[in-house]
């Protein structure tokens, strides 16, 4: 098993910076949307650009929260089962511009769960899609992501890692190759 | 592990300390469920849960059925008295039939101790003991320690006291294991006429004097004085009965500490415990209710999603 940079620490913070702009250029000043990260590994993605759009308004609450899609997947039964996270929205969604966002967009199995488990919460304006990584090319589900960190071409045998400086001591996303 | 040890549930006994951990994250997650605007989750779609009552309840009947419904699995309701059982039918033969509807899940409460091992063994389904005899009760002892814990924050330590008709009682004997293997400190108290003679080899304290057991604990639980399983008299009369082992408000504020009052209902109001003491805020009764569906949710949520 062989693991390739494929963004290093410096380019990452690059990344999360454009992404925000590309946000606000579509959101201003965001009073009118929130942010809503994808358990268990889409928080942390969701967690720092909050915290990034913060820092570029400061007067204004951000709202960001967690949403766990466990119970939405469409493996149940198929597969070991899957011990859910928590979910934490402290705000409602009615009629709000929801961007739902994930570290890793493949099949785009998840993103269809999440947006199940999101219609549970009320009825919003308008969902977005951020994808941190964007696996080109593997989609099973007509999904598309709305703003794209890193597009990146794999086989179904490779796997994309993302880490994080919180976590796992530096920020990087990795190509893990099956030799 | 993200898994249960058993495809069944038949008692607290032969249950791991990880399979309980498991059961409470899980239900956990379900409480966070039960309180949002769309109570429903869709994981149990392709299964069909069949509550075999062969004895009433309303309670547990109602929070399991909840519960299946929630997780929007198809239910099918067995009642004892208006089935064929009437007519001679055998349990096994009740079951076979049911299960040939291709039913994956049997939730069966039966009269007899034992009923939901038998089942096991000769029927082709998981199954969840919702009570059998006077043995056990294992949802009901889990939903209570998961109140507790949520009420107390670690069971680890804490001194529970159970009070009542321990001798007939599934609900006592299912805490016992629950809470011991959970690391509590247990104690049963009760007259003599109603507990078990063997009772301390379950390594539990055993108390008959009331005021004595209330001021050891930290937790309280009530039982309801089973009259329908009393074939002799256990006592002189019920106002003795409620003199020497109901709790009042009187009782409650004298003690030395603050304690949580339980009970798994139904209640006997003015027999166990008065009313006054069961609304108060001391008692965690109606959150026992609450996070009962969220445990059997994860219960019915684990036993679906073991594959073979």
């Amino acid at each position: 098993m062989q693991r390739r940079t494929l963004l290093d620490a410096n380019q990452f913070s690059i990344t999360i910076s454009r992404l925000c702009h590309q946000l606000i250029e579509n959101h201003n000043d965001f009073s009118e949307s929130v942010i809503i990260g994808l358990q268990p590994r889409g928080v942390f993605v969701a967690r720092r650009i909050q915290q990034e759009l913060q820092q570029l308004f400061p007067g204004k609450k951000i709202m960001c929260g967690d949403l766990d899609v466990t119970f939405h997947r469409d493996d149940f039964r198929r597969r070991e089962i899957i011990i859910p996270s928590a979910t934490a929205l402290n705000f409602a969604i009615e009629n709000k511009n929801v961007i739902l966002v994930d570290d890793v967009l493949f099949t785009g199995r998840t993103i269809r769960a999440g947006m199940d488990a999101l219609l549970d919460y009320g009825r919003p304006k308008k969902v977005e899609l951020l994808a941190f990584v964007d696996r080109r090319y593997s989609r099973h589900l007509p999904i598309a992501p709305d703003y794209i960190g890193l597009s990146v071409d794999t086989i179904t045998s490779e796997k994309v890692i993302v880490h994080w400086k919180e976590t796992d001591g530096k920020d990087e996303i990795m190509l893990e190759v099956r030799s | 592990m993200s898994s249960l040890s058993s495809k069944h549930l038949l008692g607290i006994k032969n249950l791991s300390t990880e399979d309980i951990e498991l059961i409470f994250s899980t239900a956990d997650n379900f409480k966070e469920v039960l309180n949002r605007p769309m109570k429903k989750v869709p994981s149990l779609r392709d299964v069909t849960v069949a509550n075999l009552f062969f004895e009433n309840s309303t309670r547990t009947r109602l929070s399991f059925e909840l519960a299946e419904r929630r997780l929007s699995a198809d239910v099918v309701n067995f009642a004892a008295s208006s089935s064929s059982v009437s007519k001679g039918e055998t349990l096994i033969d009740t079951v076979n039939n049911i299960l040939a509807m291709k039913v994956d899940i049997v939730v069966m409460r039966h009269p007899n101790a034992g009923a939901a091992l038998f089942l096991s063994r000769h029927v082709n389904a998981s199954i969840v003991n919702a009570g059998d005899g006077a043995h056990e009760h294992p949802t009901q002892a889990l939903l209570d320690a998961f109140s507790i814990r949520k009420k107390h924050g670690d069971i680890k330590g804490k001194k529970i006291v159970i009070v009542g008709d321990i001798l007939h009682s599934r609900v006592a004997l299912s805490n016992i294991y629950c809470l011991k293997k959970l690391g509590a400190e247990v104690m049963v108290c009760g007259p003599t006429t109603l507990m078990p003679k063997y009772i301390s080899t379950l390594d539990v304290k055993v108390e008959h004097d009331l005021r004595k057991a209330l001021e050891w604990c930290d937790v309280a639980n009530m039982l309801r004085i089973q009259l329908e399983r009393q074939d002799i008299k256990y006592f002189p009369s019920l106002r003795e009965y409620m003199m020497l082992y109901g709790l009042d408000k009187k009782l409650l504020d004298s003690l030395s500490k603050k304690i949580t009052v339980m009970h798994p209902g139904p209640i006997n109001r003015g027999v166990e415990i008065t009313s006054e003491v069961a609304d108060s805020d001391q008692s965690i009764i109606l959150q026992q209710v609450e996070n009962g569906v969220a445990i059997r949710m994860a219960v019915l949520y684990l036993l679906a999603g073991k594959v073979n």
